[in-house]
Protein backbone atom coordinates (compact mmCIF):
# COMPACT_ATOMS: atom_id res chain seq x y z
CA UNK A 1 0.00 0.00 0.00
CA UNK A 2 3.00 2.48 0.83
CA UNK A 3 4.37 1.74 -2.78
CA UNK A 4 1.23 2.47 -4.28
CA UNK A 5 0.50 5.61 -2.09
CA UNK A 6 3.99 6.98 -2.96
CA UNK A 7 3.12 6.14 -6.90
CA UNK A 8 -0.31 8.61 -6.30
CA UNK A 9 2.28 10.94 -4.74
CA UNK A 10 4.80 10.75 -7.48
CA UNK A 11 2.13 11.22 -10.54
CA UNK A 12 0.34 13.69 -8.41
CA UNK A 13 2.92 15.82 -8.31
CA UNK A 14 3.58 15.83 -12.27
CA UNK A 15 0.09 16.95 -12.33
CA UNK A 16 0.54 19.60 -10.71
CA UNK A 17 3.51 20.58 -12.68
CA UNK A 18 1.85 20.46 -15.67
CA UNK A 19 -0.90 22.66 -14.09
CA UNK A 20 1.76 25.03 -13.14
CA UNK A 21 2.32 25.05 -16.62
CA UNK A 22 -0.26 26.33 -17.56
CA UNK A 23 -1.09 28.72 -15.41
CA UNK A 24 2.36 30.50 -16.73
CA UNK A 25 1.66 29.49 -19.93
CA UNK A 26 -1.74 31.46 -20.19
CA UNK A 27 -0.60 34.39 -17.97
CA UNK A 28 -3.06 33.76 -15.34
CA UNK A 29 -0.04 34.05 -12.47
CA UNK A 30 -2.22 36.85 -11.07
CA UNK A 31 -5.61 36.29 -12.12
CA UNK A 32 -6.08 35.53 -7.93
CA UNK A 33 -4.87 38.77 -6.17
CA UNK A 34 -4.62 37.50 -2.63
CA UNK A 35 -3.15 34.57 -0.92
CA UNK A 36 -3.91 32.07 0.40
CA UNK A 37 -7.25 33.31 0.04
CA UNK A 38 -9.22 33.43 -3.41
CA UNK A 39 -10.82 36.53 -3.95
CA UNK A 40 -11.61 36.68 0.04
CA UNK A 41 -13.13 33.02 0.41
CA UNK A 42 -11.12 30.61 1.86
CA UNK A 43 -9.58 28.73 -1.15
CA UNK A 44 -11.95 25.27 -0.64
CA UNK A 45 -14.95 27.63 -0.45
CA UNK A 46 -14.19 29.47 -3.75
CA UNK A 47 -17.71 29.05 -5.86
CA UNK A 48 -16.85 26.52 -8.73
CA UNK A 49 -18.67 28.85 -11.37
CA UNK A 50 -17.01 31.54 -10.59
CA UNK A 51 -13.78 29.87 -11.88
CA UNK A 52 -13.47 31.71 -14.66
CA UNK A 53 -10.85 33.05 -17.62
CA UNK A 54 -7.75 33.23 -15.79
CA UNK A 55 -8.89 31.99 -12.62
CA UNK A 56 -9.39 28.56 -13.35
CA UNK A 57 -6.05 28.08 -14.33
CA UNK A 58 -4.39 29.78 -10.98
CA UNK A 59 -7.31 28.50 -8.86
CA UNK A 60 -7.28 24.75 -9.57
CA UNK A 61 -3.42 25.01 -9.72
CA UNK A 62 -3.70 26.31 -6.11
CA UNK A 63 -6.28 23.32 -5.10
CA UNK A 64 -4.14 20.68 -6.98
CA UNK A 65 -1.08 22.07 -4.62
CA UNK A 66 -3.12 21.86 -1.63
CA UNK A 67 -4.07 18.34 -2.45
CA UNK A 68 -0.53 17.37 -3.11
CA UNK A 69 1.32 18.80 -0.09
CA UNK A 70 -1.53 17.42 1.93
CA UNK A 71 -0.62 13.39 0.07
CA UNK A 72 3.25 14.57 0.66
CA UNK A 73 2.03 15.07 4.47
CA UNK A 74 0.65 11.98 4.71
CA UNK A 75 3.46 9.96 3.08
CA UNK A 76 5.94 11.44 5.38
CA UNK A 77 4.17 10.14 8.01
CA UNK A 78 3.25 7.19 6.36
CA UNK A 79 7.05 6.37 6.16
CA UNK A 80 7.87 7.78 9.36
CA UNK A 81 5.44 5.19 11.30
CA UNK A 82 5.57 1.91 8.88
CA UNK A 83 9.65 2.66 6.72
CA UNK A 84 12.58 0.75 8.58
CA UNK A 85 15.07 2.90 6.27
CA UNK A 86 16.21 5.98 8.23
CA UNK A 87 17.08 7.39 4.55
CA UNK A 88 13.68 7.09 3.04
CA UNK A 89 12.46 8.30 6.19
CA UNK A 90 14.42 11.21 5.68
CA UNK A 91 13.35 11.89 2.16
CA UNK A 92 9.69 11.78 3.48
CA UNK A 93 10.55 14.82 5.53
CA UNK A 94 12.42 16.78 3.32
CA UNK A 95 9.73 16.11 0.20
CA UNK A 96 7.47 17.46 3.01
CA UNK A 97 9.89 20.37 3.74
CA UNK A 98 10.20 20.86 -0.06
CA UNK A 99 6.60 21.62 -1.24
CA UNK A 100 5.98 22.92 2.21
CA UNK A 101 8.57 26.01 1.06
CA UNK A 102 6.84 25.82 -2.79
CA UNK A 103 3.66 26.74 -1.40
CA UNK A 104 5.27 29.38 0.63
CA UNK A 105 7.05 30.49 -2.85
CA UNK A 106 3.94 30.09 -4.94
CA UNK A 107 2.21 32.62 -2.33
CA UNK A 108 5.12 34.97 -2.42
CA UNK A 109 5.17 35.15 -5.94
CA UNK A 110 1.56 36.12 -6.19
CA UNK A 111 1.63 38.79 -3.72
CA UNK A 112 5.00 40.22 -5.11
CA UNK A 113 3.54 40.30 -8.43
CA UNK A 114 5.76 37.54 -10.24
CA UNK A 115 9.28 38.80 -9.41
CA UNK A 116 11.64 36.76 -11.99
CA UNK A 117 13.60 35.46 -9.33
CA UNK A 118 11.07 33.90 -7.21
CA UNK A 119 8.99 32.73 -9.91
CA UNK A 120 12.30 30.45 -11.49
CA UNK A 121 13.13 29.15 -7.82
CA UNK A 122 9.12 28.21 -7.62
CA UNK A 123 9.75 26.72 -11.00
CA UNK A 124 12.58 24.80 -10.05
CA UNK A 125 11.55 23.46 -6.83
CA UNK A 126 8.62 21.91 -8.46
CA UNK A 127 11.36 19.99 -10.32
CA UNK A 128 13.06 18.91 -6.36
CA UNK A 129 9.92 18.13 -5.00
CA UNK A 130 8.86 15.41 -8.14
CA UNK A 131 12.40 14.14 -8.04
CA UNK A 132 11.98 13.41 -4.01
CA UNK A 133 8.76 12.09 -4.31
CA UNK A 134 9.44 9.71 -6.97
CA UNK A 135 12.70 8.71 -5.47
CA UNK A 136 10.67 7.49 -2.45
CA UNK A 137 8.18 6.06 -5.42
CA UNK A 138 11.39 3.82 -6.30
CA UNK A 139 12.74 3.22 -3.06
CA UNK A 140 9.88 1.40 -1.78
CA UNK A 141 9.39 -0.53 -4.85
CA UNK A 142 9.54 -4.40 -3.71
CA UNK A 143 12.22 -4.48 -6.67
CA UNK A 144 14.33 -1.62 -5.37
CA UNK A 145 14.19 -3.24 -1.99
CA UNK A 146 15.15 -6.84 -3.25
CA UNK A 147 17.73 -5.34 -5.22
CA UNK A 148 16.33 -6.77 -8.51
CA UNK A 149 16.33 -9.83 -10.08
CA UNK A 150 18.82 -9.30 -12.41
CA UNK A 151 21.44 -6.79 -10.31
CA UNK A 152 24.16 -5.70 -12.19
CA UNK A 153 27.78 -4.66 -11.34
CA UNK A 154 28.91 -1.54 -10.35
CA UNK A 155 29.65 0.52 -13.60
CA UNK A 156 31.17 3.72 -13.22
CA UNK A 157 30.85 4.89 -16.53
CA UNK A 158 27.30 4.70 -16.10
CA UNK A 159 26.74 5.86 -12.65
CA UNK A 160 29.11 9.28 -13.79
CA UNK A 161 27.49 9.21 -17.06
CA UNK A 162 23.67 9.24 -15.74
CA UNK A 163 24.74 11.14 -12.59
CA UNK A 164 26.02 14.24 -14.90
CA UNK A 165 23.22 13.37 -17.76
CA UNK A 166 20.83 13.88 -14.91
CA UNK A 167 22.41 16.60 -13.49
CA UNK A 168 22.61 18.79 -16.73
CA UNK A 169 18.83 17.98 -17.47
CA UNK A 170 17.74 19.81 -14.20
CA UNK A 171 20.42 22.75 -15.20
CA UNK A 172 18.64 22.73 -18.67
CA UNK A 173 15.24 23.13 -16.49
CA UNK A 174 16.18 26.01 -14.70
CA UNK A 175 17.69 27.79 -18.17
CA UNK A 176 13.93 26.98 -19.46
CA UNK A 177 12.42 28.42 -16.25
CA UNK A 178 14.39 31.42 -16.87
CA UNK A 179 13.50 31.76 -20.34
CA UNK A 180 9.90 31.00 -19.18
CA UNK A 181 9.75 33.39 -16.73
CA UNK A 182 11.56 36.66 -18.36
CA UNK A 183 9.88 36.21 -21.66
CA UNK A 184 12.38 35.03 -23.85
CA UNK A 185 9.97 31.78 -24.87
CA UNK A 186 9.98 33.78 -28.41
CA UNK A 187 12.93 35.83 -28.68
CA UNK A 188 14.25 33.80 -31.51
CA UNK A 189 11.08 33.13 -33.33
CA UNK A 190 11.89 30.43 -35.84
CA UNK A 191 13.25 26.89 -35.42
CA UNK A 192 15.71 25.23 -35.83
CA UNK A 193 17.57 27.91 -37.05
CA UNK A 194 17.54 31.36 -35.38
CA UNK A 195 16.35 34.04 -37.16
CA UNK A 196 17.22 31.71 -40.49
CA UNK A 197 20.95 31.29 -39.41
CA UNK A 198 22.43 28.75 -37.08
CA UNK A 199 23.98 31.82 -35.12
CA UNK A 200 21.44 34.64 -34.10
CA UNK A 201 22.68 37.87 -36.07
CA UNK A 202 21.83 40.06 -33.21
CA UNK A 203 22.21 39.48 -29.45
CA UNK A 204 20.49 40.67 -26.09
CA UNK A 205 19.48 39.07 -23.03
CA UNK A 206 16.65 37.38 -23.88
CA UNK A 207 17.70 36.05 -26.94
CA UNK A 208 20.66 34.66 -24.78
CA UNK A 209 18.44 32.86 -22.57
CA UNK A 210 16.39 31.31 -25.36
CA UNK A 211 20.03 30.08 -27.37
CA UNK A 212 20.96 29.12 -24.24
CA UNK A 213 17.81 26.97 -24.56
CA UNK A 214 18.41 25.17 -27.42
CA UNK A 215 22.60 24.54 -27.03
CA UNK A 216 21.10 23.07 -23.24
CA UNK A 217 18.60 20.63 -25.43
CA UNK A 218 21.62 19.85 -27.83
CA UNK A 219 23.96 18.81 -25.08
CA UNK A 220 21.05 16.80 -23.18
CA UNK A 221 19.77 14.67 -26.24
CA UNK A 222 23.87 13.73 -26.83
CA UNK A 223 23.77 12.94 -23.10
CA UNK A 224 20.64 10.83 -23.52
CA UNK A 225 21.62 9.11 -26.36
CA UNK A 226 25.01 8.18 -24.80
CA UNK A 227 23.31 7.24 -21.61
CA UNK A 228 20.66 5.01 -23.70
CA UNK A 229 23.55 3.31 -25.45
CA UNK A 230 25.27 2.35 -22.89
CA UNK A 231 22.96 0.54 -21.24
CA UNK A 232 21.68 -0.81 -24.52
CA UNK A 233 24.83 -1.69 -25.19
CA UNK A 234 26.53 -3.39 -21.50
CA UNK A 235 23.26 -3.83 -19.90
CA UNK A 236 20.39 -4.76 -22.32
CA UNK A 237 19.42 -7.67 -19.93
CA UNK A 238 18.51 -5.57 -16.66
CA UNK A 239 15.67 -4.14 -17.05
CA UNK A 240 15.71 -2.13 -14.30
CA UNK A 241 18.24 -0.44 -16.47
CA UNK A 242 16.97 -0.70 -19.78
CA UNK A 243 13.24 0.71 -19.20
CA UNK A 244 14.08 4.02 -18.21
CA UNK A 245 17.06 4.18 -20.61
CA UNK A 246 14.44 3.44 -23.67
CA UNK A 247 12.14 5.37 -21.93
CA UNK A 248 14.68 8.47 -21.57
CA UNK A 249 15.90 8.63 -25.30
CA UNK A 250 11.67 8.41 -26.30
CA UNK A 251 10.77 11.27 -23.78
CA UNK A 252 13.73 13.05 -25.14
CA UNK A 253 12.39 13.12 -28.66
CA UNK A 254 8.98 13.86 -27.65
CA UNK A 255 10.37 16.96 -25.52
CA UNK A 256 12.89 18.97 -28.18
CA UNK A 257 9.71 17.79 -30.81
CA UNK A 258 7.41 19.90 -28.36
CA UNK A 259 9.94 22.69 -27.75
CA UNK A 260 9.78 23.41 -31.79
CA UNK A 261 6.34 23.04 -31.29
CA UNK A 262 6.06 25.73 -28.85
CA UNK A 263 7.89 28.23 -30.79
CA UNK A 264 6.36 27.62 -34.14
CA UNK A 265 2.94 27.95 -32.19
CA UNK A 266 3.64 31.12 -30.93
CA UNK A 267 3.59 29.43 -27.44
CA UNK A 268 0.40 27.61 -27.85
CA UNK A 269 -0.21 27.20 -24.22
CA UNK A 270 -0.98 23.55 -23.97
CA UNK A 271 1.87 22.80 -26.09
CA UNK A 272 4.08 24.86 -23.78
CA UNK A 273 3.01 23.22 -20.74
CA UNK A 274 2.96 19.62 -21.96
CA UNK A 275 6.25 20.81 -22.64
CA UNK A 276 7.08 21.92 -18.97
CA UNK A 277 5.73 18.62 -17.82
CA UNK A 278 8.02 16.47 -20.36
CA UNK A 279 10.90 18.25 -18.76
CA UNK A 280 10.06 17.16 -15.51
CA UNK A 281 9.16 13.48 -16.65
CA UNK A 282 12.96 13.49 -18.39
CA UNK A 283 14.54 14.55 -15.03
CA UNK A 284 13.09 11.87 -13.02
CA UNK A 285 13.01 9.25 -15.81
CA UNK A 286 17.31 10.35 -15.79
CA UNK A 287 17.25 10.45 -12.16
CA UNK A 288 15.51 6.81 -11.90
CA UNK A 289 18.09 5.69 -14.22
CA UNK A 290 20.59 7.07 -12.06
CA UNK A 291 19.25 5.42 -8.88
CA UNK A 292 19.42 2.26 -10.34
CA UNK A 293 22.99 2.29 -11.49
CA UNK A 294 23.86 3.04 -8.04
CA UNK A 295 21.44 0.48 -6.64
CA UNK A 296 25.04 -1.63 -5.60
CA UNK A 297 25.25 1.19 -2.95
CA UNK A 298 22.26 1.27 -1.25
CA UNK A 299 21.56 -1.29 1.12
CA UNK A 300 18.81 -4.35 1.08
CA UNK A 301 16.32 -3.15 2.58
CA UNK A 302 14.87 -5.99 4.90
CA UNK A 303 17.52 -4.96 7.09
CA UNK A 304 19.30 -8.79 6.41
CA UNK A 305 22.87 -9.27 5.92
CA UNK A 306 23.45 -7.57 3.09
CA UNK A 307 25.37 -9.90 0.97
CA UNK A 308 26.36 -9.11 -2.94
CA UNK A 309 24.08 -10.91 -5.76
CA UNK A 310 26.71 -11.41 -8.01
CA UNK A 311 30.30 -11.87 -7.12
CA UNK A 312 31.92 -8.58 -8.24
CA UNK A 313 29.34 -6.59 -6.57
CA UNK A 314 30.83 -3.88 -4.43
CA UNK A 315 27.61 -3.10 -2.26
CA UNK A 316 27.87 -0.66 0.13
CA UNK A 317 26.07 -0.41 3.50
CA UNK A 318 23.61 2.68 3.63
CA UNK A 319 23.77 4.86 6.85
CA UNK A 320 20.75 2.73 8.03
CA UNK B 1 -18.67 56.04 -18.27
CA UNK B 2 -21.87 57.42 -17.44
CA UNK B 3 -21.33 58.30 -14.09
CA UNK B 4 -18.02 59.59 -14.75
CA UNK B 5 -20.18 61.87 -17.31
CA UNK B 6 -22.28 63.52 -14.90
CA UNK B 7 -19.17 64.21 -12.44
CA UNK B 8 -16.83 65.37 -15.61
CA UNK B 9 -18.22 67.20 -18.11
CA UNK B 10 -21.92 69.12 -18.86
CA UNK B 11 -24.73 66.23 -20.14
CA UNK B 12 -24.83 67.98 -23.47
CA UNK B 13 -20.90 67.43 -24.11
CA UNK B 14 -21.40 63.80 -22.95
CA UNK B 15 -24.53 62.92 -25.39
CA UNK B 16 -21.92 63.88 -28.14
CA UNK B 17 -19.01 62.07 -26.90
CA UNK B 18 -21.38 58.66 -26.80
CA UNK B 19 -18.62 56.56 -28.07
CA UNK B 20 -15.79 56.30 -25.78
CA UNK B 21 -13.69 59.28 -24.68
CA UNK B 22 -15.64 61.54 -23.34
CA UNK B 23 -14.35 61.91 -19.99
CA UNK B 24 -11.18 61.99 -18.24
CA UNK B 25 -9.15 65.18 -19.00
CA UNK B 26 -7.28 66.73 -15.80
CA UNK B 27 -8.72 69.72 -14.86
CA UNK B 28 -10.37 71.01 -12.02
CA UNK B 29 -13.02 71.96 -14.56
CA UNK B 30 -13.44 69.74 -17.30
CA UNK B 31 -14.36 71.66 -20.54
CA UNK B 32 -16.80 70.42 -22.98
CA UNK B 33 -15.44 68.25 -25.61
CA UNK B 34 -15.99 68.56 -29.20
CA UNK B 35 -18.14 66.15 -30.80
CA UNK B 36 -16.23 63.05 -31.40
CA UNK B 37 -13.16 64.00 -29.85
CA UNK B 38 -11.49 62.43 -27.09
CA UNK B 39 -10.54 64.25 -24.08
CA UNK B 40 -9.67 68.03 -23.88
CA UNK B 41 -7.79 69.89 -21.40
CA UNK B 42 -9.54 71.44 -19.34
CA UNK B 43 -9.96 75.03 -17.28
CA UNK B 44 -6.99 77.49 -17.37
CA UNK B 45 -5.07 76.63 -14.04
CA UNK B 46 -5.13 79.55 -11.13
CA UNK B 47 -1.91 80.71 -11.90
CA UNK B 48 -2.34 81.29 -15.48
CA UNK B 49 -3.73 84.45 -16.85
CA UNK B 50 -7.16 83.15 -19.06
CA UNK B 51 -6.90 86.21 -21.45
CA UNK B 52 -2.97 85.11 -22.60
CA UNK B 53 -4.41 81.64 -22.51
CA UNK B 54 -2.95 79.61 -25.23
CA UNK B 55 -3.89 76.75 -26.59
CA UNK B 56 -2.27 73.43 -29.32
CA UNK B 57 -4.75 71.49 -31.25
CA UNK B 58 -5.38 69.41 -34.20
CA UNK B 59 -5.37 66.02 -35.31
CA UNK B 60 -4.06 62.55 -35.09
CA UNK B 61 -3.41 60.79 -38.18
CA UNK B 62 -1.87 56.89 -39.85
CA UNK B 63 -0.18 56.23 -43.50
CA UNK B 64 -0.51 52.88 -44.35
CA UNK B 65 -2.69 50.04 -44.24
CA UNK B 66 -3.88 50.17 -40.38
CA UNK B 67 -4.45 46.68 -38.54
CA UNK B 68 -7.42 45.36 -38.38
CA UNK B 69 -9.27 44.94 -35.56
CA UNK B 70 -9.35 41.26 -34.31
CA UNK B 71 -12.20 39.70 -32.81
CA UNK B 72 -11.83 38.57 -29.02
CA UNK B 73 -12.39 34.62 -27.98
CA UNK B 74 -14.38 35.17 -25.45
CA UNK B 75 -15.46 31.67 -24.41
CA UNK B 76 -13.29 31.18 -21.14
CA UNK B 77 -15.70 33.53 -19.53
CA UNK B 78 -19.70 33.00 -19.98
CA UNK B 79 -20.62 36.31 -18.51
CA UNK B 80 -18.38 38.20 -21.22
CA UNK B 81 -19.23 35.85 -24.26
CA UNK B 82 -22.46 36.98 -23.35
CA UNK B 83 -22.17 40.45 -22.34
CA UNK B 84 -19.83 41.47 -25.29
CA UNK B 85 -20.29 38.92 -28.24
CA UNK B 86 -18.70 40.79 -30.54
CA UNK B 87 -15.70 42.58 -28.63
CA UNK B 88 -12.63 43.29 -30.48
CA UNK B 89 -9.00 44.67 -29.74
CA UNK B 90 -8.71 48.13 -29.35
CA UNK B 91 -5.46 48.70 -30.17
CA UNK B 92 -5.41 49.86 -33.63
CA UNK B 93 -8.22 51.53 -34.12
CA UNK B 94 -7.87 53.97 -37.37
CA UNK B 95 -10.89 55.97 -38.32
CA UNK B 96 -12.17 57.28 -42.24
CA UNK B 97 -9.22 59.28 -43.03
CA UNK B 98 -6.68 57.55 -41.25
CA UNK B 99 -7.88 59.63 -38.41
CA UNK B 100 -6.44 57.25 -35.05
CA UNK B 101 -8.03 56.73 -31.64
CA UNK B 102 -6.97 56.50 -28.28
CA UNK B 103 -3.89 58.81 -28.66
CA UNK B 104 -2.80 60.24 -25.91
CA UNK B 105 -1.43 63.51 -26.33
CA UNK B 106 0.19 65.62 -23.86
CA UNK B 107 2.74 68.44 -23.39
CA UNK B 108 5.96 66.69 -22.52
CA UNK B 109 7.91 69.84 -21.76
CA UNK B 110 8.15 72.90 -21.07
CA UNK B 111 6.25 73.26 -18.29
CA UNK B 112 9.09 73.44 -15.71
CA UNK B 113 8.75 75.78 -12.77
CA UNK B 114 4.78 75.43 -12.39
CA UNK B 115 2.50 73.15 -10.30
CA UNK B 116 -0.57 72.29 -11.24
CA UNK B 117 -3.06 70.89 -7.88
CA UNK B 118 -3.99 67.90 -8.60
CA UNK B 119 -8.01 67.77 -9.20
CA UNK B 120 -10.32 66.55 -6.15
CA UNK B 121 -12.66 64.97 -8.86
CA UNK B 122 -11.89 61.45 -9.93
CA UNK B 123 -11.35 60.03 -12.90
CA UNK B 124 -13.51 56.94 -13.76
CA UNK B 125 -12.18 53.37 -15.24
CA UNK B 126 -14.76 50.62 -15.82
CA UNK B 127 -15.09 47.59 -16.10
CA UNK B 128 -17.97 47.22 -18.50
CA UNK B 129 -18.59 44.39 -21.19
CA UNK B 130 -15.36 42.75 -20.06
CA UNK B 131 -13.48 45.18 -21.34
CA UNK B 132 -11.83 48.82 -19.83
CA UNK B 133 -13.87 52.13 -20.46
CA UNK B 134 -12.49 54.48 -21.23
CA UNK B 135 -9.04 52.60 -22.91
CA UNK B 136 -6.80 55.82 -22.72
CA UNK B 137 -7.13 57.91 -19.63
CA UNK B 138 -4.98 60.54 -18.27
CA UNK B 139 -4.75 61.53 -15.00
CA UNK B 140 -2.95 64.20 -12.63
CA UNK B 141 -0.27 62.77 -9.87
CA UNK B 142 -2.37 62.87 -6.58
CA UNK B 143 -5.99 62.82 -8.57
CA UNK B 144 -8.40 60.10 -7.34
CA UNK B 145 -8.85 57.01 -10.24
CA UNK B 146 -11.91 55.30 -9.60
CA UNK B 147 -11.98 51.94 -10.88
CA UNK B 148 -15.53 50.76 -11.09
CA UNK B 149 -16.60 46.70 -11.55
CA UNK B 150 -19.77 46.99 -13.56
CA UNK B 151 -19.65 43.59 -14.87
CA UNK B 152 -21.33 40.12 -13.40
CA UNK B 153 -18.07 39.09 -12.93
CA UNK B 154 -14.78 38.99 -11.61
CA UNK B 155 -11.95 41.23 -12.25
CA UNK B 156 -8.59 41.75 -11.01
CA UNK B 157 -7.03 45.35 -11.41
CA UNK B 158 -3.55 45.14 -12.08
CA UNK B 159 -1.73 47.81 -12.48
CA UNK B 160 1.99 47.65 -14.25
CA UNK B 161 3.39 50.76 -12.96
CA UNK B 162 6.92 50.82 -12.91
CA UNK B 163 7.58 54.59 -11.47
CA UNK B 164 4.75 54.31 -9.40
CA UNK B 165 3.81 50.96 -7.23
CA UNK B 166 2.93 48.19 -8.91
CA UNK B 167 -0.74 46.83 -7.44
CA UNK B 168 -3.14 43.97 -7.99
CA UNK B 169 -6.66 44.04 -6.96
CA UNK B 170 -10.08 41.73 -7.37
CA UNK B 171 -13.01 43.20 -7.86
CA UNK B 172 -15.37 39.87 -7.54
CA UNK B 173 -18.77 41.41 -7.11
CA UNK B 174 -20.59 43.45 -9.38
CA UNK B 175 -20.74 47.41 -8.70
CA UNK B 176 -17.55 46.97 -6.57
CA UNK B 177 -15.35 50.47 -6.55
CA UNK B 178 -11.66 51.12 -6.00
CA UNK B 179 -9.97 54.53 -5.82
CA UNK B 180 -6.00 54.55 -6.63
CA UNK B 181 -3.93 57.25 -6.78
CA UNK B 182 -0.69 57.82 -8.59
CA UNK B 183 2.47 59.33 -6.66
CA UNK B 184 4.98 59.68 -9.67
CA UNK B 185 4.56 61.18 -13.40
CA UNK B 186 4.15 57.74 -16.24
CA UNK B 187 3.58 57.83 -19.23
CA UNK B 188 2.02 55.36 -19.80
CA UNK B 189 0.83 52.86 -16.91
CA UNK B 190 -0.30 49.56 -18.32
CA UNK B 191 -3.60 48.19 -16.41
CA UNK B 192 -4.71 44.47 -17.40
CA UNK B 193 -7.16 41.71 -15.97
CA UNK B 194 -5.10 38.71 -15.68
CA UNK B 195 -8.75 37.11 -15.37
CA UNK B 196 -9.32 38.09 -19.01
CA UNK B 197 -6.18 38.47 -20.61
CA UNK B 198 -7.60 40.68 -23.22
CA UNK B 199 -8.54 43.41 -21.02
CA UNK B 200 -5.77 46.19 -21.23
CA UNK B 201 -6.32 50.21 -20.51
CA UNK B 202 -2.88 52.40 -20.56
CA UNK B 203 -3.23 55.42 -17.97
CA UNK B 204 -0.83 58.52 -18.55
CA UNK B 205 -0.07 60.16 -15.02
CA UNK B 206 1.29 63.88 -15.44
CA UNK B 207 1.86 66.52 -12.96
CA UNK B 208 -0.40 69.01 -15.28
CA UNK B 209 -3.48 69.04 -16.69
CA UNK B 210 -2.43 69.39 -20.50
CA UNK B 211 -3.35 66.24 -22.22
CA UNK B 212 -6.26 64.77 -24.12
CA UNK B 213 -7.19 61.34 -25.64
CA UNK B 214 -7.75 60.86 -29.09
CA UNK B 215 -11.55 60.20 -29.71
CA UNK B 216 -13.51 58.73 -32.72
CA UNK B 217 -12.40 61.75 -35.21
CA UNK B 218 -8.54 61.34 -34.06
CA UNK B 219 -8.52 65.03 -32.73
CA UNK B 220 -7.29 66.72 -29.46
CA UNK B 221 -7.10 70.18 -27.94
CA UNK B 222 -5.24 71.39 -25.49
CA UNK B 223 -6.59 74.17 -23.68
CA UNK B 224 -5.23 76.89 -21.57
CA UNK B 225 -1.73 77.17 -22.31
CA UNK B 226 0.73 79.85 -20.94
CA UNK B 227 1.88 81.25 -23.91
CA UNK B 228 5.48 79.73 -24.79
CA UNK B 229 7.57 77.09 -26.32
CA UNK B 230 6.08 73.24 -25.44
CA UNK B 231 7.57 69.37 -26.51
CA UNK B 232 3.74 67.63 -27.09
CA UNK B 233 4.24 63.60 -27.56
CA UNK B 234 1.83 61.53 -29.25
CA UNK B 235 1.89 58.34 -28.13
CA UNK B 236 0.02 55.17 -29.30
CA UNK B 237 -0.05 51.89 -27.38
CA UNK B 238 1.08 50.40 -31.41
CA UNK B 239 2.11 53.08 -33.14
CA UNK B 240 4.84 54.51 -30.48
CA UNK B 241 5.19 58.16 -29.81
CA UNK B 242 5.59 61.08 -32.17
CA UNK B 243 7.10 64.39 -30.60
CA UNK B 244 6.86 68.66 -32.18
CA UNK B 245 7.98 71.29 -30.76
CA UNK B 246 5.38 74.32 -30.91
CA UNK B 247 5.66 77.77 -29.80
CA UNK B 248 2.36 79.29 -28.86
CA UNK B 249 1.84 83.41 -28.29
CA UNK B 250 -0.65 84.84 -26.22
CA UNK B 251 -4.22 83.99 -27.27
CA UNK B 252 -2.96 81.92 -30.00
CA UNK B 253 -4.23 78.21 -31.14
CA UNK B 254 -2.24 76.52 -33.46
CA UNK B 255 -3.12 73.51 -35.31
CA UNK B 256 -0.55 70.44 -35.38
CA UNK B 257 -1.05 66.92 -37.38
CA UNK B 258 0.69 63.74 -35.82
CA UNK B 259 1.12 61.15 -38.82
CA UNK B 260 2.15 57.58 -37.32
CA UNK B 261 3.45 55.44 -40.56
CA UNK B 262 2.53 51.72 -41.29
CA UNK B 263 5.72 49.52 -41.59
Amino acid sequence: MLRLFAVLVAISTAILIFAGGLVTSTGSGLSVPDWPNTYGWFMWTFPLSKMVGGIFYEHAHRLIASTVGLLILILAVWLARAEPRRWVRRLGYVALAAVITQGVLGGITVLWYLPDAISIAHASLAQIVFCLTATIALATSPAWKRGYDAPVPDDRVLQRLAMVTTGVIYLQILIGATMRHTGAGLAIPDFPLAFGRLLPPVWDAKIAIHFAHRVGALIVTSLILATTGHVLFHHRRASQLRRPAVALAILVSLQVTLGAATVLSGRQFIINSLHVVTGALVLVTSLVLTLRAHRGRFALAANVAVRPAVSDLSYREASA
Amino acid sequence: MSAACRRLVPAAACAATVFLFSCGGGGQTPAPAASGSGTTTSSVPADIDPATAAGISGKVTFEGTPPSPKPIKLTSDPFCAGANPGLTTEGGLVGPGGVVQNVFVYVKDGLTGRTFPAPAEPIVLDQKGCHYTPHVIGIQVGQPLQIINSDATLHNVHGLAKANKEFNAGQPIQGMKMTHTFSAVEVMVPFKCDVHGWMRAWVGVLDHPYYAVTGTDGAFSLKGLPPGTYTVEAWHEQFGTSTQMITVAEKETKDITFTFKGA
